[in-house]
């Protein structure tokens, strides 16, 4: 039997497939407390990114496969709740290219996750930035890279200082990995 | 994990340098332009050219209303429900574009001298 306070990342199958379904349930309400957030941004594509807290803290408290996972489930199922087939389509390409970045900078061991969601950030949004530029003829990149690279960054950035500070308390094990 | 390493904050800097230096780049040749005009596409295709030294209205097909006014171009009206573009910032003579993804709208602000614009094969047609 599984003790109930250990921590999520042990245990055997089913404990994992049952924290894995939480971290989805919570990556989703995330999303929704992302879209409730009434303010427009002024430039097209930027976002706050809050279910990137889950996705790289599961990064962590497991490894990139199971966040992978999550990451493209949550961008499907959040898309189909409360976006649209545009926010599926961006953020797709967006949340798995963010993640296979995070992953390689992960294994470097250099960085902490400031710096690795940091990066993160700025991968989702490039990758954001090259669909529309294959979708849309004419995209201005040149106008549109630059100012999603720097709000990827910020945001990047804020999720991973929080979850510096939440992976410790989930898991005082995660720490040392 | 401890929190924020060196190697963090030379990363950061170095990735907040490349889209700083992007967005410097761009100010400096929008200074260059001596004349600028709106340029709405649709489709990837030329939509019209319009001066923005001279106020209007434009309808964009049926689905966006862009509108001109001191110089500055604003999207007034789109038929998408998330109504990104609408809440774009207004762009002026220093460049910058307004997206409109859904309908395929792109405004931007070009040189007037720029016809060879790759993408625009058509500007020298009208």
């Amino acid at each position: 039997m599984n003790d109930i306070n250990m921590p999520p990342h042990r245990g055997g199958t089913a404990t994992r497939t049952a924290y894995l379904g939480l971290f989805m349930a919570l990556a989703i309400l995330m999303g929704y407390v992302e879209a409730i957030i009434p303010v427009q941004m002024p430039v097209p594509g930027m976002k706050l990114g809050l279910p990137n807290l889950v996705i790289a803290a599961v990064l962590y408290l497991y490894s990139w496969k199971e966040a992978v996972i999550i990451s493209a489930l949550r961008v499907v199922v959040i898309g189909f709740l409360f976006g649209n087939m545009f926010s599926i389509t961006y953020g797709l390409p967006g949340a798995v290219f963010s993640l296979l970045i995070m992953a390689v900078l992960k294994r470097t061991g250099i960085f902490s996750i400031i710096g690795v969601s940091a990066a993160g950030g700025t991968a989702h949004n490039i990758a954001q930035t090259a669909v529309a530029f294959l979708i849309v003829k004419g995209f201005p990149v040149r106008w549109y890279l630059p100012l999603l690279m720097i709000a990827g960054l910020l945001a990047g950035t804020l999720i991973g200082f929080a979850d510096s500070l939440i992976i410790p308390r989930i898991s005082p094990e995660a720490h040392a990995k | 994990m401890r929190l924020l390493k060196k190697t963090d904050i030379l990363l950061i800097a170095i990735l907040a340098a490349i889209p700083l230096g992007m967005l410097a780049f761009n100010a400096i040749s929008a200074m260059n332009y001596d004349e600028t005009r709106l340029v709405i596409l649709k489709d990837g295709e030329i939509y019209g050219t319009y001066p923005l030294t001279d106020d209007r209205i434009i309808e964009i097909g049926d689905t966006n209303i862009c509108e001109i006014s001191g110089g500055e171009v604003k999207m007034t009206f789109a038929d998408c429900p998330d109504q990104v573009c609408v809440h774009s910032a207004r762009i002026n003579s220093y460049g910058g574009s307004i997206v409109c993804l859904p309908n395929k709208i792109i405004l931007s602000i070009e040189n007037a001298e720029e016809d060879e614009d790759p993408n625009a094969p058509d500007a020298i047609a009208r």
